[in-house]
This record gives structure tokens, C-alpha cells and sequence, in this order.
């Protein structure tokens, strides 16, 4: 457990960096751990991570293929917007806790 | 100083559900990783990505010490050999893939190369089953020489995977 400065908030994070409480997640939140990504969030990166907080706080467990079968985007399209690992760096920036799936 | 991973060359020889799956998901999982990803299916292998077969895969019913029955029993060898028992077996083992959101192969296939993974197949094993480049899912990169895999394998923090 760590904790960081995100927009001026004190939050606390894992050791990976996932904030351990996802009511800490705002916008600014997310446009700066986005940055520490190397991602400039845009309104498409948005839709995509408000669709897997509210998927996750609902309890449900999401991987690539479901994202990718959302209607929200394709799974060619998700690794366009979060190059490297899609699912990790997405949750990151959505304030949830670290993917645990298989595929 | 740690050194990750940052390719993996897998290579998958077997037609068995669990051969083809040990190999698709060990390469997805690394492209979700941001691992650089290159399957090269060989010898029977070549079933996962022969359009008329990988639909069709199977595991064994005989000869595998795993296999159980649903209440976790032995499972007779004798019963294997019977038609369609092996064909009901894979076709459950499917079911419950499914149920995790493991796609069937061609859908996993998409996905590994959506992500920027490569699938190849071995020219030896395609020279000696007769098949052609047409026969082969669309997303199978290339036909190549056990010379040419060695050669993408190049570079540091690559591993070779033999599933």
C-alpha cells in the first residue's frame, strides 16, 4: 500500500498502483494516472472506462473478449486506445482493482 | 534488476482440446500482457488452424489418465472407445470454456491477433498433410521454415514455449 497525489487528492494505491478504494476515482483522477500511462484520456477512452467501473462495482468480472463484445468497442479498437495491456491499464485508469482474468 | 518477459514463442504440436487451449491461452495471455506473441502450430497442431477442423477438436477419451466422469470417478477407458463418447466429451469440456469466456478457436484466434500476436504454421508439417495456404483460418500470418521462426525468436527476453 502506498499513497499518491492524483489532481490534488491524497489517495491510497496498491502496490501496482490500483487505487484501493474506487470511490477515489473522479475524472481529474483518472486524466493523471491516464498521463502516468502515456495516455492522453479522450472522450472515447471515457466511455470505455466508465463502462468497466460500472461493470466491476456491479461485481461482474470483465475480460478482453467481453470488452471487446460490449457494443462499446472492438478488441482491436481497446488495444488501440490502451496500447500495451488493455484490460490492466484501463482498470488502473477506471479506479478499479487489478484485472484477475485469464483471458 | 528484474528482466521481464517481452516475447514469447509458443508452439503447439497436438490437436487436443487441451494442447490447442494450453497454447491459445498462454499467447493471448501475453499480448493482454503486453508480451509480444507468436504461435507456430506443427505436425497436428495444424487442426487449429485447418478451417474444416478447428471447429472440431477433441480430447482424448482413451489414453488419458485425467479424464473423469462429471461426478469425479474414474473414467473406464472401455467407455472411450464407444462412438460418440468422445465427441460428447469435448463437447462439454466446450460447454464449460464457455461458461468462463474462453471463445471457441477461431473467436481466440481473432482475439490473440487483435492484439498484435502472430500465428504461423510449421511449412514441413503443411508440406507433409498436403494442405495449402487457403486451406488455413485467415489469420494465419505465413507459412515458415523452422529457420524463420529462430529468426522472429531473436532479441533478448524471448522465451520458447513447447506446449
Amino acid at each position: 500500500m502506498a499513497e499518491k497525489t492524483y489532481a490534488g487528492k491524497s489517495v491510497n494505491v496498491t502496490e501496482d498502483g490500483y487505487l484501493t478504494n474506487p470511490d477515489d476515482w473522479t475524472k481529474e483522477v483518472a486524466v493523471e494516472i491516464a498521463k502516468e500511462e502515456g495516455i492522453e484520456l479522450n472522450e472515447k477512452h471515457l466511455t470505455v472506462i466508465e463502462f468497466i467501473r460500472d461493470k466491476i462495482l456491479k461485481g461482474e468480472t470483465l475480460t478482453i473478449r467481453s470488452i471487446g463484445k460490449s457494443g462499446i468497442i472492438d478488441t482491436k479498437g481497446f488495444y488501440d486506445l490502451f496500447p500495451g495491456a488493455p484490460l490492466k491499464k484501463a482498470s488502473k485508469i477506471a479506479g478499479v482493482a487489478k484485472p484477475a482474468s485469464c483471458v | 534488476m528484474e528482466h521481464p518477459i517481452k516475447k514469447v514463442m509458443i508452439i503447439c504440436a497436438k490437436a487436443n482440446i487441451e494442447d490447442v487451449y494450453a497454447a491459445l491461452v498462454m499467447a493471448n495471455g501475453a499480448v493482454m500482457e503486453g508480451i509480444e506473441a507468436k504461435v507456430f502450430f506443427t505436425f497436428f497442431g495444424l487442426d487449429a488452424i485447418t478451417k474444416k477442423r478447428m471447429k472440431k477438436l477433441h480430447t482424448a477419451t482413451t489414453g488419458n489418465p485425467g479424464m473423469r466422469m462429471p461426478g469425479g470417478l474414474p473414467f473406464p477407458t472401455l467407455l472411450g472407445i464407444l462412438p460418440g463418447v468422445e465427441a460428447g466429451v469435448s463437447a462439454m469440456m466446450k460447454n464449460q470454456m464457455e461458461k468462463l469466456d474462453i471463445p471457441p478457436v477461431d473467436e481466440f484466434l481473432e482475439l490473440i491477433t487483435a492484439g498484435g500476436g502472430e500465428i504461423y504454421a510449421c511449412k514441413l508439417a503443411v508440406e507433409m498433410f498436403g494442405l495449402k495456404k487457403e486451406d488455413f483460418s485467415e489469420h494465419v500470418k505465413d507459412i515458415i521454415t523452422i529457420g524463420q521462426f529462430y529468426e522472429l525468436a531473436a532479441g533478448e527476453g524471448t522465451q520458447i514455449i513447447f506446449t
